[in-house]
């Protein structure tokens, strides 16, 4: 069994780390292909015209072109989608949904929309007031011309039946994930970090009906493991991203399992899942109002999202949470003390470490997460 | 809708303060504004923290005494408490990446200090995000440090030229739960005819900031143009009291004398005539002054000027108003508003702030650079600096490319 475990994670992680080859091969199947931005871009929409969602979330590397058009104090993962683009690797995309929920997606925008002629952009400013009726309706109404722009790239109309279609497909992609996270939490044996990263990772890349049939498969596999003792510290983590083997290396070197996530590129995207017995602009507005919890959102609750985050300790039973703060991420840095505060009140162990695409040496992580496991396995 | 009763060229009588220097009554009614704050917190009533671009007309109709947090912590940065409070934010955990507004606010909010502008702490914030998103969770902080209501008004970033009409009726609403909100908070009703004058006021204000700003255009200039940014606390502290409005008129007429009996406020030779892109470094000011002064570079032209100077005839013109904040538009609409004020204001040259304080405003910056080149032919240099936390400025290269705008602009002059 272990066996057909490991050959279904090398499939993911093949398509993880070799975004190109899966470009290719939708190019070559005929299908058109959107990149699109972090965060909450209505992929549902890309795949009802037909067409194929592919994330943006950055690459690893320094920028170089996109130095033209940012200053240094950007998020790699603005500037290395940009320095994409401008270094023609993103050529084979019919278009870009570039969403602007942080003060370094506003600018962005424009600088992809004006350095990055030969793919059309396709704006989205989500409304923050998401939760109010008027602000279903804006959401509905600017999915709409969303999706009369896909429509137009792709040469044709979504029918009714195409949405509500994708959004069961995503419902059961989101669905197999979710259980997969889940399912890794308890089997880090079988699973490591390296590897539960490339899983969730390549559901950007691939075609979601297929990355769904075998993360099913796989999540059965796992669901029939025997349960083991895990021999070293469980933990969450926290952040924008967290996808270099490099670093998630280390958190297998020292037997960290990463049990449940609050990383925007992992499990925020996944939460909630769209109305399947509604209108299927209404239910996609309704799941873009239902999000929470994430410090790119507004929170009318003012402060739900340590909370959130104490009790995903505590489900998940982990002992600690570890922040991989994205440089110059200010969304995030913001929300930060918050965080730190609520976690200290239920005396619950954070470590932080920065994080970015541009670190190559993850030296000084290594070092904290070494003593950070050590306190940890002390606590237990 | 409502129409708006606008009086802005109002036929009263001169106010009898004309006699007063209206750079002192400026200041005198920002004063007012804080000191109204601080009386109506003794009689108990709520006292608001608002975003500087927050639509002030609701609060102002409704009698709610407000303080601005970014006039504070620019006020606060000038008379060198910016690091300080920076620093004592950081100690609570928020990163020096964050804008230094921010991080001085929130430090005051927490209880740092801050006696170089002190304002009562807050009894609900008004937070709109049309400048920036930093806003949403900096007041969403302040909200949850002193356990308040927040009052949110969202403005979606604008791709285009023009506000869709689904932004003015998301908006609208928007402006429409934030009156009853405040309605609650203050225990009174919205009165329309108060809102008319208030928004008359503002239609003021407006158009007389716009003026004093358009007698940059002059040759010489009778102003130095960084006064404006002086100024600019009243625009965002007080534009819909008929106060400012009556001093920015003052101020338009002092320029006018300047330019009749041939003065300045600029005292130096204008050799050259720039724009200065972006918002000063407050800490550093004297700094950011002496080379030009010493070059006779006059700045007659600064971006605050279009980006406060809105004026609005009804409520939904009020909403587009709002629409149009610095960092809430698209990049040709930037482009045009800044290539629009150094044509009228006649600039050889663009000195760009890259602050790094602010990403949405830098994050066109090295696009507008590359267009104010090719469209003005001017000489564009930019240097790094911030607003408010003087540890992210260095002398040293700002003088080294002031020079290099100096030389540029020297031999275009040349040439010419
Ligand atoms: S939220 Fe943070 S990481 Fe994401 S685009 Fe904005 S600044 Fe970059
Ligand atoms: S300086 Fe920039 S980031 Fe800071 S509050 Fe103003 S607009 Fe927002």
């Amino acid at each position: 069994m272990s066996n057909k475990i490991e050959n279904l994670l090398n499939r993911f992680a093949e398509a993880a780390e070799q975004p190109k080859r899966q470009l290719d091969a939708h190019i070559a199947a005929g299908k058109k292909v959107i990149g699109c931005y972090p965060y909450y871009a209505p992929e549902e929409l890309v795949h009802a015209t037909g067409m194929v969602p592919m994330g943006l979330w950055g690459k690893p590397g320094s920028p170089n072109k996109a130095k033209e058009y940012f200053a240094s104090f950007y998020c790699s993962l603005v500037q290395m989608n940009l320095e994409m683009a401008l270094s023609g690797e993103l050529d084979q995309l019919s278009g870009v949904i570039h969403s602007t929920l942080c003060d370094t997606l506003r600018p962005g925008s424009q600088n992809f929309r004006i350095a990055i002629e030969q793919i059309p952009m396709i704006f989205l400013a989500h409304p923050q007031n998401r939760k109010p009726d008027y602000g279903k309706e804006y959401t509905r109404v600017i999915y709409t011309k969303i999706l009369n722009q896909l429509e137009d790239i792709a040469g044709r109309k979504a029918s009714p039946e195409d949405l509500a279609k994708a959004i069961r497909v995503f419902n059961r992609s989101r669905k197999a994930r979710r259980e997969f996270v889940k399912l890794a939490g308890q089997h880090p044996e079988l699973v490591t970090a390296v590897q539960r990263s490339q899983v969730l990772k390549s559901t950007f890349f691939m075609e979601k009906s297929e990355h769904t049939a075998w993360l099913e498969e796989l999540n059965q596999l796992l669901a029939a493991a025997p349960a083991v003792d895990w021999p070293g510290v469980k933990i969450v983590t926290s952040g924008i991203i967290a996808d270099s083997p490099e670093l998630l290396g280390i958190f297998d070197d020292l037997k960290i399992a990463i049990v449940a996530d609050d990383i925007a590129h992992e499990s925020r995207a996944i939460r909630i899942d769209a109305a399947e017995d509604k209108d299927p602009m209404e239910a996609l507005a309704e799941q873009f109002a239902e999000q929470d919890q994430d410090p790119l959102l507004y929170d009318p609750a003012i402060n739900s999202r340590p909370p959130h985050i104490v009790e995903m300790v505590r489900q998940s039973g982990a002992q600690g949470v570890v922040v991989l703060m994205m440089t110059f991420c200010d969304p995030e840095e913001m929300e930060y003390p918050s965080l730190m505060k609520g976690l200290k009140e239920a005396n619950i162990p954070l470590l932080k470490i920065g994080y970015d695409h541009q670190i190559k040496d993850f030296g000084q992580a290594r070092t904290s997460l070494e003593a950070f496991a050590d306190v940890l396995s002390m606590r237990a | 809708m409502t129409e708006l009763k606008n009086n802005a060229q109002s036929n009263a009588a001169p106010p009898a303060e004309t006699e007063k220097p209206a750079k002192v009554w400026l200041r005198e009614v920002v004063e007012k504004v804080y000191q109204d704050a601080w009386d109506a917190k003794e009689r108990g009533e709520p006292v608001g923290w608002s975003a500087s671009k927050f639509p002030a007309e609701i609060a102002e109709t409704l009698g709610l005494r407000v303080c601005y947090p970014e006039n504070q912590a620019a006020a606060i940065a000038a008379k060198h408490g910016g690091q300080r409070m920076c620093e004592y934010a950081e100690a609570l955990g928020y990163d020096n990446d964050i804008c230094g507004y921010a991080r001085i606010s929130l430090a005051y909010a927490a209880g740092a200090g801050g006696d170089e502008r002190p304002m009562p702490q807050p009894d609900f914030v008004l937070c709109c995000n049309n400048i920036c998103n930093c806003m949403t969770k900096w007041y969403e902080n302040l909200a949850r440090m002193h356990d308040i209501p927040l009052i949110m008004i969202d403005i979606p970033y604008n791709n285009t030229d023009e506000v869709n009409e689904e932004n003015i009726t998301y908006i609208k609403a928007q402006f429409d739960d934030a009156i009853k909100q405040l309605e609650e908070i203050s225990g009174r009703k919205f009165d329309e005819d108060k809102f008319a004058e208030v928004c008359a006021n503002a239609n003021r204000t407006a158009q007389a900031w716009l003026k004093a700003c358009s007698y940059c255009q002059y040759k010489p200039s009778p102003l130095s143009g960084f006064d404006l940014f002086n100024h600019m606390a009243d625009v965002v502290t007080a534009r819909c009291r008929k106060e400012s409005a009556e001093a920015f008129e003052a101020l338009a007429e002092e320029y006018e004398r300047n330019v009749a009996e041939g003065k300045s406020t600029w005292r130096y030779d204008e050799n050259h005539r720039i724009m200065f892109e972006g918002i000063p470094c407050w800490p550093e000011l004297q700094k950011l002054f002496k080379p030009l002064k010493e070059k006779g570079i006059n700045t007659t032209a600064v971006v605050y000027a279009p980006a406060f100077g809105f004026v609005y005839n009804n409520m939904e013109e009020m909403i587009r108003a709002y629409c149009k904040a610095p960092n809430s538009v698209c990049l040709e609409t930037g482009v045009e508003w800044r290539e629009g004020i150094c044509r009228e204001n006649k600039v050889d040259g663009v000195l760009v702030h890259y602050n790094r304080s602010c990403k949405p405003w830098s994050g066109y910056m090295p696009e507008m650079e590359r267009r104010f080149r090719k469209n003005l032919g001017v000489g564009v240099v930019g240097f790094d600096g911030d607003q408010a936390d003087p540890r992210n400025f260095s002398e040293a290269q700002y003088n080294t490319r002031v020079q290099g705008l100096f030389e540029i602009m020297e031999a275009q002059k040349k040439g010419e």
